[in-house]
């Protein structure tokens, strides 16, 4: 079977009822357009969302449709061609962060990236997906994660954190409550989220520990549309938990991973967890409820959040962070459509692993920047290491000096003091 | 066949088969959606389906906020259009004893002065959706030969139908030939392209405010 038919037969698989729905009742009026920040900050039509989706829109018609299989079967409509699917390659890859903005804009109510997401598995099928992208999940695959980082890498990390808290990192201890899974990012760039949370918990009281076999929770097969590799990322974590026996897995500040573990997980390997899923930013402002997460002294800059898009509008983590916030951020400030109907940092779903999309995802962070501009911060806090780092290069590149940090660590810093 | 047999006939059989194709074709298209259904999430919800999904079916008829120049003329328009075309289609006179005849029941009528306004605006509403479709490079890029047809067939028993009230053009039975004949037209062809979204759009609304709702997110 040529790489065309499977990816084909892929697109015709993942037509199911909702995405039939949404074809049938798109009327072409181009609203997604305006939710999109490819189309809003490039005003070129050819990122409108819906069009992304054309290639599995012809499919449905050719397959699902009465007039629409009549004439493809007497060839009065064209098929799909490789040529079709690699010019859309970078319309569905490099410039669909997968945020899912558009899906709140439709009037019809189309869930257009939901069908965005179901349209991967088919390009993926049919050898169209970007090289940095495939890179990034053969290395998780392979290595053991995207960014090429491993138990040795985790290990310096746990050391250096018993040396510098003075309290023991647990791993693999049997029976505790929490399991805590990191993102590729933190484990290579933001390795301060060890400290903080070895602290914080520490303070709390909770029962915890990592997993030599499942530490990290990056999902590049998600990113990708792959299906298969995206289980096989997940087992590694669904396996170390059920044999840990732990209560609950922690999804990191990542927001791919949170997707990944809190709704697609139990779909990929088809059958519920023995454990349940909680976002760090859901597990800490759960503690702060409970009086067992205390701060002391306030950060007096002003400061605002990022809203990752898989948290937020896709994972609807939307007032923890900010009643974390409140805790020590007295001059904490919105910005400008700031939770759901927040604008993307523009290098989630898999972009900011695609080189390719690199000059297109800075030319869109103007959105951001606008979105910044009209507040005036001195920093950003967020709760996803991707958007930090899509963030603290967005502003480099427009020459502006706003400090990015993350949610945990700026909680960890504010930490009661008998507990530190 | 006579002017007056072709209205005969039209107002007749054709007018019943027009409405048979229509209602088995929208049953079809409708039961075949919903019976491709979807895999069962095996994710833990966070919140319900139900609720959130019948209220995203009302709620995405709201106008949404930060729009474009372009957005906001199509909501607008788009508005008018859509509420012209069911206050002439549900609120003339003859339509509703049409109606009653097949329903068994009726509703008061309104003014024939509203009825032509709404006709007037729901036209010129149309006429300037169609040159945005043209122009508006959105639009234009995501048109196909669909949007145009369905533009022509919603378009016609709107113009025939107030040629008709106000006796323009053509004599009476002519008229009401031309304006039975394009109804019948737009009967046969909505289940059948884009002009389904009518039934369509409240299950895509359903499953959108469905799996939002079940990741408890207020939408």
């Amino acid at each position: 079977m040529s790489k065309l038919q499977r990816g084909i037969n892929s697109f015709i698989e993942q037509i199911d009822g909702p995405i039939a729905t949404f074809f049938t009742s798109c009327v072409h009026c181009g609203l997604c357009a305006d939710a999109c920040l490819f189309y809003t900050e490039t005003q070129d039509p050819k990122y409108t969302p819906i069009h992304k989706l054309l290639p599995l829109r012809r499919i449905w018609q050719q397959e699902y449709t009465f007039w629409g299989k009549l004439m493809f079967r007497l060839g009065l409509s064209k098929p799909v061609t490789d040529a079709e699917l690699a010019a859309w390659e970078p319309l569905v890859y490099d410039s669909c962060t997968l945020c899912g903005r558009c899906s709140l804009a439709c009037p019809v109510g189309n869930d257009i990236v939901y069908m965005v997401r179901k349209m991967r598995e088919g390009m993926v099928a049919s050898g169209h997906a970007p090289e940095g992208l495939k890179g990034a999940t053969q290395r998780a695959i392979g290595l053991g994660s995207p960014m090429g980082v491993n138990l040795n890498t985790v290990m310096t990390h746990i050391r250096n954190t018993e040396k510098e808290t003075g309290l023991s990192v647990p791993l693999d201890k049997e029976g505790a409550d929490y399991m805590m899974v990191l993102s590729s990012a933190e484990i290579a760039e933001y390795s301060e989220v060890f400290s903080a949370v070895t602290r914080i918990f520490h303070q709390a009281g909770v029962s915890w520990t990592m997993a030599s076999d499942g530490f990290e929770g990056t999902n590049s097969g998600i990113q990708i549309g792959s299906s298969d590799l995206a289980a096989e990322l997940l087992w590694r974590i669904v396996r170390a938990a059920e044999r840990l026996k732990v209560k609950y897995v922690i999804s990191p500040e990542c927001g791919h991973a949170y997707t990944a573990l809190r709704w697609e997980g139990p779909n990929l390997i088809g059958r519920p967890y023995n454990f349940q899923v909680i976002h760090i930013t859901e597990l800490l402002d759960q503690l702060r409820s409970e009086g067992r997460l205390r701060t002391e002294g306030l950060d007096e800059t002003r400061m605002t959040f990022h809203d990752p898009c898989q948290m937020v509008r896709r994972g609807g983590v939307v007032e923890q962070p900010r009643n974390l916030l409140h805790m020590v951020a007295p001059n904490f400030v919105e910005m400008p459509d700031s939770g759901i109907q927040n604008w993307c940092c523009g290098g989630g779903g898999g972009v900011s692993a695609n080189e390719r999309a690199e000059p297109l995802r800075l030319k869109v962070f103007s959105r951001k920047k606008a979105q910044l501009d009209a507040i005036g911060v001195d920093t950003i806090v967020t709760a996803c290491s991707n958007c930090r780092s899509m963030l603290l290069d967005g502003l480099e590149h427009n020459n502006m000096s706003v400090n990015v940090v993350g949610l945990t660590e700026l909680i960890a810093e504010h930490l009661a003091p008998a507990a530190k | 066949m006579n002017p007056q047999e072709l209205l005969y006939w039209v107002r007749g059989t054709g007018l019943q088969i027009s409405a048979a194709i229509f209602v088995f074709g929208m049953i079809y298209r409708m039961l075949h959606l919903a019976l491709l259904g979807r895999k069962k999430s095996l994710a833990a919800p966070r919140g319900s389906e139900w609720g959130p999904g019948l209220r995203t079916m009302w709620r995405r008829s709201l106008v949404m906020p930060e729009l474009s120049a372009n957005g906001r003329f199509t909501i607008i328009t788009g508005y008018v259009f859509h509420f012209g075309f069911l206050i002439t289609l549900f609120f003339l006179s003859q339509h509703i004893d049409l109606l009653r005849a097949v329903l068994g029941f009726g509703w008061p009528a309104l003014p024939r002065s509203v009825i032509d306004i709404a006709a007037i605006l729901s036209i010129a509403a149309m006429i300037a959706l169609l040159v945005h479709r043209i122009i508006d490079p959105v639009k234009r890029l995501l048109s196909d030969f669909q949007d145009y047809l369905s533009w022509m067939v919603t378009f016609l028993p709107l113009l025939t139908g107030f040629m008709l009230l106000r006796g323009i053009g053509f004599g009476y039975i002519t008229l009401l030939t031309l304006h039975l004949l394009s109804v019948e037209l737009l009967l046969i062809v909505a289940p059948f392209t884009k002009l389904a979204h009518m039934f369509s759009l409240f299950s895509a609304r359903w499953y959108n405010g469905a799996f939002a709702g079940f990741k408890g997110v207020k939408a």
